[in-house]
C-alpha cells in the first residue's frame, strides 16, 4: 500500500531522495598525511595544507580513491576512469581555504542501484545518482565562549564520500530503509563506520510532495539529519509543512532547512540562504584522476561478500527463511558468527538459536556480537551435544544459561551438572511406571478417553528424570505403558 | 673589477680558490642593500644578520669541500615565497604579520645549496601587475635611467623587487615567479636574463598561489649561465605538489655551449604587433639574423591564437585568484579587521587588506565563475586555452624554438600606463602566450632601446626542453654582448 | 554584457569584500573596461574544442595512506589573530 499524506485537498505522495555523506575510513585525509582519526585534541589533526596556509597544496590520498571505488563497486555503480576534482567556492569560519574540493561535473562513481526491504517484506530498488570524493569541514562550536565561536580543524580535511539518490523514495519507511541500507553496505565494505552519532554518517534529505501522478514540485533540502530515526521524522514533518503550505494557497520555496528534533519540526537555515553561488571550477592544483580498468577488477575481485549476495545464499546453504538470513546478515559480524556456528550443522537449528535466545542473551547481557555472551565455537558445541543427542532441547537451554553465566563450555557444563540425557529405556520405563502408578486417577480419566493427559504424564515423567529424559523415548515408553 | 661585477660562476670560483670569503661577499652585499634599498625599495625585509649566519655556515662548507655551485652566494627571494621564520607577505597588507612555520620546496632547495638570502623583494601585490606599483610596500624604482632623464621608471613586475635588486647589484640573483610573465618581462626591463620554466618543473609547494595552473618558479640573473646554475639547483620533482613534474633535472649548464647550428628557430607573425616600440621591432631582427649567422635554421610559423593569449588569461587568472585569495579571512592568519559578525569582519578584512587592483582581479575573477556566466567566460576561456596550447604544439612540430620580442615596450615610467587597467595589462602580451601552453621561456638582455633602456628578446621552447632554451638564449646573449649597466649600482 | 552597480555590490559580497558607493562607481568602470576587452573571445569558433584546465599535461599522482603531518597544533596556531586555548576563535556565529 502506497504511503499517502492526507491533506485537505486529498491525497498527497511524498518524494524522497538522500546525499548521504559518509566519512571514508583511512589513516589520512583526502589531501593531507595529518590522522583521519576522529577526535583529539584541539587542531591536533591538522597540517598546513588542512588549515589552508599559504602555497599549501593537496595531494592525494590513493586508499580514499580506492574506498570510494569500493563502495561504488558495492553500490553496483559505474566507475569513472576518468574523474576530476572541483573547487566548491563559499567562505565559512570552519572552511580553511574559502574553498571546499569536491567533485562537481566529473565524479568517481556514476549511476547505480540498491535494494531496500519494507516491513511488509515489499522489495524495491532505489536509484543511485552518483558518489563523489570531497573534504570534510572543521568544526564550530558556538557555545563554548560567551562573544566568539571557536574552531577546531581536526575535521578539515577528512575524506567524505557522498553518495546522491534518485528522488525514487516514497515514505519515511522508506527513507530510514535506504539510509540503513547504506550503512549496512559500507560498514560490510569497510569504507565508512556508519557511526552516526560521531558525525561519520549524516544525511542531507530533499523533500518534495505532490498531488499523484503530477510532475514533481519544488523541494527542499533538510541538511546534516544525524541519525535514521531523525531522517524519517524529518521527512514527514517536512511533507507535512510542504502540504500545509500548498493548501494554504502558498508557494513552497526551494531552502535549505534544518530539522530541530527537539520540536520534530523543520525550520529555514537564512544563514545558509546568503548567495548560494557556489563558483564551481576545476581544481588547478589537482589533476584529473585517471583509474586502469585493471586496478578497479582487483578492488572488485577482493570486495568481501555483501549483505544480499549472503542473504541469498544463507538461505540457500542452509535452508533458513528469508527473513532469518536478513536478520542474520544485518550487521556482518553477527552473519560471520552465524556462519561459524552453522557450518557443518543444522542451519536452521543454528540459525533459532542464534535469533532466539543468544539475541535475547545479547540484550539481557548489554553484550554485543564483537563480546558475545557466548562464543561461537561453545554455540557450536552446544548444537553437537543436541544432535549427538547427549542433551535434549530443554536441557540445552538450561545449559546456554550456564554458558551465559559462567562463560564455560557447553559439555564441561553438561559433564560437571550430570546433565546427559538418558537414553537408558530401562531407566526410563522405571520412572513412567512409577508416574503412572502414583495417578491411577489420571490414568483412568485417559483410558475414559481424556487423550490430552498424555502431555501430563510425560511432563511428570521429564520432571521426575531432571529433564534429561529423551523426549521420544518417554513418549514411546508412556505410550507402551499406558496401553 | 668590483666584487659587485662578479657574476655566480665567477664568485664561485673566487670563493672555491679562498680568494674571496662568503662572509666578504655578504657583508659587500649587506651593505650595498643598506644603501641603496632605502631608494629603490626593491626589499620588503632585509635579513643581514640571517644572511651573515648563512655565509659562515657556507664558508665552513666551502672549507670542509662540500660547496655546491651556490654556497655563499648571495642572492633575494621573492616575498612571494614561504620562508620559515621570516615575514612573507606577498607584498600585501593581508599578509603584514605573516611569519610562515614552513619553507617553500625552492627555498629550500636553494637554502640546500648554500645559497645566502639576504631577504624578501618586493613585488606586486600577490604577484598581481606588470610594474610593481601594486605593492602595498609601496613602489621599486628601477635602476636604469633613460639617457638624459631622471624620471623614475617601474622595473616591471610582477617580480619587480628582484628585477631591481639584481640590476643595481644589491643582490647577486634572485628568484622570481612567472605567472603571465613576471619573471620576463622585469628582466627585459632591467637588463637581466631571466627564465620561467616549463609548468611542472619547479615545485610550487610554499609559494603563495596567484594563478595555480600557471605560477611557476624561476631565477633572474646576470646572464644566463647564472640562470641555468640557479635552475639546476631550484628545478626537480617535489611530491608535495601534484603538479610538479616527476622527471630527471637535466644539467642545464652544461646546455649552454651547445650552440645553435642546425637548430630550427620559428618566427611567429603574430608578434609582429602593431603599436610595438620599432626599436624592438628592429632588435627581433637583429637577434634573427645572430641566429642565423651562427648556423640556425628560420622558419616563418603561425601561432593564429596568440591575439586571445590576453583575454583568456584575464579571466584565467582571476578566475583561479579569487579562489586562492579566499584562504585570507582573518581567521587562521594574516590581518583581521574586527567585525559586527563574522560576515562583517570577513569584508572589513578583505578591504582593508587587499590593495585596489587584487580586488579588481577578485572581483573579476568572481563575476566569471558566477552562476549563468561561467560558460561565457571561463569555460571558453580555457578552450581558447587550449588552441593556444595547441598554436604551440603545432609549432614545435617544425621548429626546436621560438624567438620573439619579451615586451612590447622598454620600461615606461612611473605612473604612466595608469588610465585603466587594460592599458597596463597589454604589457604582457608576448610573454602570456607560453605560459597559458605551460611552456618554456626566457628572456635575454640583447640591446638599448634609442633612449638607453635595455631591451629583451624571448625565447620559447618545448615543454620540459629548457635545454634547448638555454642554448638559443646563450648564443643570442653571446651575439648581443650587451655590456650595458644601470646608473643607479653597487660599485 | 554589462555590469551594473547592484551586480558589483553582489559580486563584492560574494567575494567578501566591503565596498562603499565611490568604490562600486570605480569598480564598475574597470570591470566593464575588462569584460569589453576580453569580450574578443567571442569571435573564437571554440567548436569540438575540450577546454583545458590545467597548467600541466599529466595524470593525478596518488600519495600512499601513511600518516605524516599533523600534532602541530602551536604551529598552527602561531599566527592566529584570535585564539581561544587550542582553537581558532571569531566573532560569534548565530545559527
Amino acid at each position: 500500500m502506497a504511503y499517502m499524506l492526507e491533506g485537505r485537498t486529498g491525497a498527497w505522495e511524498v518524494v524522497v531522495g538522500l546525499e548521504i555523506h559518509a566519512q571514508i575510513i583511512s589513516e589520512s585525509k583526502l589531501f593531507s598525511g595529518a590522522s583521519a582519526t576522529y577526535g583529539g585534541a584541539p587542531n591536533a589533526h591538522v597540517s598546513f595544507v588542512d588549515a589552508g596556509f599559504p602555497g599549501m597544496l593537496p595531494v592525494i590520498n590513493k586508499e580514499c580513491v580506492a574506498q570510494a571505488v569500493r563502495t561504488g563497486l558495492g553500490l553496483k555503480a559505474e566507475i569513472n576512469l576518468f574523474s576530476r576534482f572541483d573547487r566548491k567556492n563559499y567562505f565559512y569560519a570552519d572552511l580553511p581555504n574559502g574553498y571546499q574540493i569536491s567533485q562537481f561535473a566529473h565524479p568517481i562513481v556514476g549511476t547505480g542501484q540498491v535494494e531496500i526491504e519494507l516491513q511488509d517484506g515489499t522489495l524495491k530498488q532505489i536509484g543511485i545518482t552518483r558518489l563523489h570524493l570531497e573534504q570534510d569541514a572543521g568544526k564550530s562550536m558556538h557555545d563554548q565562549h560567551a562573544s566568539k565561536s571557536v574552531i577546531d580543524l581536526n575535521r578539515a580535511g577528512v575524506a567524505l564520500m557522498e553518495i546522491v539518490s534518485e528522488p525514487d523514495i516514497r515514505s519515511p519507511e522508506e527513507a530510514g530503509a535506504y539510509l540503513r541500507k547504506i550503512r549496512q553496505i559500507v560498514r560490510y565494505l569497510a569504507t565508512c563506520d556508519g557511526n552516526m552519532e560521531e558525525g561519520s554518517m549524516r544525511a542531507d534529505v530533499n523533500v518534495s510532495v505532490r498531488k499523484p501522478g503530477e510532475p514533481f514540485r519544488t523541494r527542499c533540502e533538510i541538511k546534516n539529519v544525524n541519525s535514521v530515526r531523525f531522517v524519517m521524522h524529518a521527512v514527514e514533518a517536512e511533507a507535512l509543512r510542504q502540504i500545509d503550505v500548498w493548501e494554504s494557497g502558498g508557494e513552497v520555496v526551494q531552502e535549505t532547512r534544518l530539522y530541530d528534533p527537539s520540536r520534530g519540526e523543520t525550520r529555514s537555515m537564512r544563514s545558509k540562504e546568503d548567495a548560494h553561488d557556489y563558483r564551481y571550477f576545476p581544481e588547478p592544483d589537482l589533476l584529473p584522476l585517471i583509474l586502469e580498468q585493471d586496478w578497479v577488477d582487483q578492488l572488485k575481485a577482493s570486495l568481501p561478500e555483501l549483505p544480499d549476495e549472503k542473504r541469498e545464499r544463507f538461505c540457500r546453504d542452509y535452508n533458513i527463511p528469508f527473513y532469518d538470513a536478513g536478520v542474520l546478515v544485518a550487521e556482518q559480524a553477527t552473519a560471520d558468527f552465524y556462519e561459524t556456528v552453522a557450518k557443518g550443522r543444522d542451519g536452521k537449528l543454528a540459525a533459532n538459536w542464534i535469533t532466539g535466545d543468544f539475541f535475547a542473551a545479547m540484550n539481557r547481557t548489554g553484550k554485543s556480537i564483537d563480546n558475545p555472551p557466548a562464543s561461537a565455537a561453545a554455540m557450536g558445541e552446544l548444537l553437537d551435544l543436541i544432535a549427538d543427542k547427549t542433551i535434549n532441547g530443554r536441557i540445552a537451554k538450561d545449559v546456554f544459561e550456564a554458558m551465559v553465566e559462567t562463560g564455560k563450555m557447553p559439555a564441561a557444563i553438561v559433564e560437571e551438572k550430570g546433565l546427559r540425557q538418558v537414553t537408558d529405556t530401562g531407566a526410563i520405563d522405571e520412572a513412567v511406571a512409577k508416574v503412572l502408578a502414583a495417578n491411577q486417577d489420571k490414568v483412568a480419566e485417559y483410558k475414559a478417553g481424556k487423550e490430552k493427559l498424555f502431555g501430563f504424564f510425560v511432563g511428570q515423567v521429564m520432571k521426575a528424570m531432571a529433564g534429561k529424559g529423551n523426549p521420544a523415548i518417554v513418549n514411546e515408553a508412556v505410550k507402551k505403558q499406558l496401553g | 673589477m668590483s666584487i659587485f661585477d662578479l657574476t655566480i660562476a665567477a664568485a664561485a670560483k673566487k670563493l672555491a680558490a679562498k680568494d674571496l670569503s662568503a662572509v666578504e661577499l655578504t657583508t659587500a652585499y649587506n651593505k650595498a642593500v643598506a644603501a641603496l634599498n632605502p631608494r629603490l625599495n626593491a626589499y620588503i625585509t632585509a635579513t643581514p644578520d640571517l644572511a651573515l649566519e648563512q655565509a659562515k655556515a657556507a664558508d665552513a662548507r666551502i672549507a670542509a669541500g662540500t660547496a655546491t655551485a651556490l654556497t655563499g652566494i648571495p642572492i633575494a627571494m621573492k616575498d612571494l615565497f614561504c620562508t620559515a621564520g621570516v615575514r612573507t607577505t606577498a607584498a600585501s597588507r593581508i599578509l603584514e604579520p605573516f611569519i610562515p612555520p614552513y619553507e617553500s620546496t625552492v627555498s629550500a632547495k636553494l637554502r640546500d645549496a648554500g645559497a645566502v638570502v639576504l631577504g624578501k623583494a618586493n613585488l606586486d601585490e600577490f604577484a598581481m601587475g606588470s610594474s610593481n606599483i601594486t605593492s602595498a610596500y609601496g613602489p621599486v624604482e628601477n635602476p636604469w635611467k633613460r639617457n638624459g632623464s631622471d624620471a623614475k621608471l617601474v622595473p616591471g613586475g610582477s617580480s619587480g623587487g628582484s628585477a631591481a635588486a639584481v640590476a643595481a647589484r644589491i643582490a647577486l640573483a634572485a628568484t622570481g615567479t612567472d605567472t603571465g610573465g613576471s619573471i620576463r618581462q622585469p628582466a627585459a626591463f632591467t637588463g637581466l636574463a631571466g627564465i620561467k620554466p616549463t609548468y611542472g618543473r619547479c615545485s610550487r609547494y610554499g609559494i603563495v598561489a596567484f594563478a595555480s595552473s600557471l605560477d611557476q618558479a624561476g631565477p633572474m640573473a646576470r646572464n644566463v649561465e647564472d640562470c641555468a646554475i640557479l635552475l639546476n639547483a631550484m628545478a626537480g620533482f617535489d611530491d608535495k605538489d601534484s603538479t610538479s613534474a616527476p622527471r630527471e633535472v637535466p644539467n642545464f649548464t652544461a646546455a649552454l655551449s651547445r650552440g645553435v647550428k642546425g637548430l630550427k628557430i620559428g618566427i611567429p607573425a603574430e608578434y609582429r604587433l602593431e603599436g610595438t616600440n620599432p626599436d624592438i621591432l628592429a632588435l627581433w631582427d637583429k637577434g634573427i639574423a645572430w641566429l642565423r649567422e651562427q648556423g640556425a635554421e628560420i622558419i616563418d610559423i603561425s601561432l593564429p591564437h596568440t591575439k586571445y593569449g590576453l583575454p583568456v588569461y584575464y579571466i584565467v587568472a582571476p578566475a583561479e585568484a579569487s579562489s586562492n585569495l579566499a584562504r585570507y579571512d582573518g581567521v587562521r592568519f594574516g590581518l583581521r579587521v574586527e567585525g559586527e559578525d563574522l560576515i562583517d569582519m570577513y569584508e572589513r578584512t578583505r578591504a582593508a587588506g587587499f590593495g585596489s587592483e587584487v580586488k579588481r582581479r577578485i572581483m573579476i575573477g568572481t563575476y566569471v565563475l558566477s552562476h549563468g556566466y561561467y560558460d561565457a567566460y571561463y569555460l571558453k576561456a580555457q578552450k581558447v586555452r587550449n588552441l593556444i596550447l595547441k598554436d604551440f604544439t603545432d609549432a614545435f612540430t617544425k621548429v626546436d624554438a621560438i624567438l620573439t620580442p619579451t615586451a612590447p615596450s622598454a620600461a615606461f615610467g612611473l605612473g604612466e600606463k595608469m588610465d585603466d587597467p587594460v592599458t597596463m595589462y597589454l604589457n604582457d602580451v608576448f610573454t602570456v602566450p607560453a605560459s597559458l601552453a605551460g611552456v618554456p621561456a626566457m628572456s635575454v638582455p640583447a640591446g638599448l632601446s634609442a633612449d638607453g633602456l635595455p631591451l629583451g628578446l624571448q625565447v620559447i621552447g618545448k615543454h620540459f626542453d629548457e635545454e634547448t632554451v638555454f642554448a638559443v638564449s646563450a648564443a643570442i646573449e653571446n651575439a648581443a654582448g650587451f655590456s650595458a649597466l644601470p646608473e643607479v649600482r653597487a660599485k | 554584457m554589462s555590469l551594473d552597480a547592484a551586480t558589483v555590490r553582489r559580486i563584492a559580497r560574494l567575494a567578501r569584500i566591503r565596498v562603499n558607493d565611490d568604490e562600486v562607481s570605480v569598480l564598475q568602470g574597470e570591470l566593464n573596461a575588462i569584460l569589453g576587452y576580453v569580450e574578443q573571445l567571442s569571435e573564437v569558433d571554440v567548436s569540438g574544442v575540450e577546454p583545458l584546465s590545467g597548467g600541466a599535461q599529466m595524470v593525478l599522482r596518488q600519495r600512499e595512506d601513511q600518516l605524516s603531518d599533523g600534532g602541530i597544533p602551536e604551529q598552527i596556531l602561531a599566527n592566529a589573530p584570535d585564539r581561544e586555548m587550542n582553537f581558532f576563535a571569531v566573532p560569534k556565529v548565530v545559527e
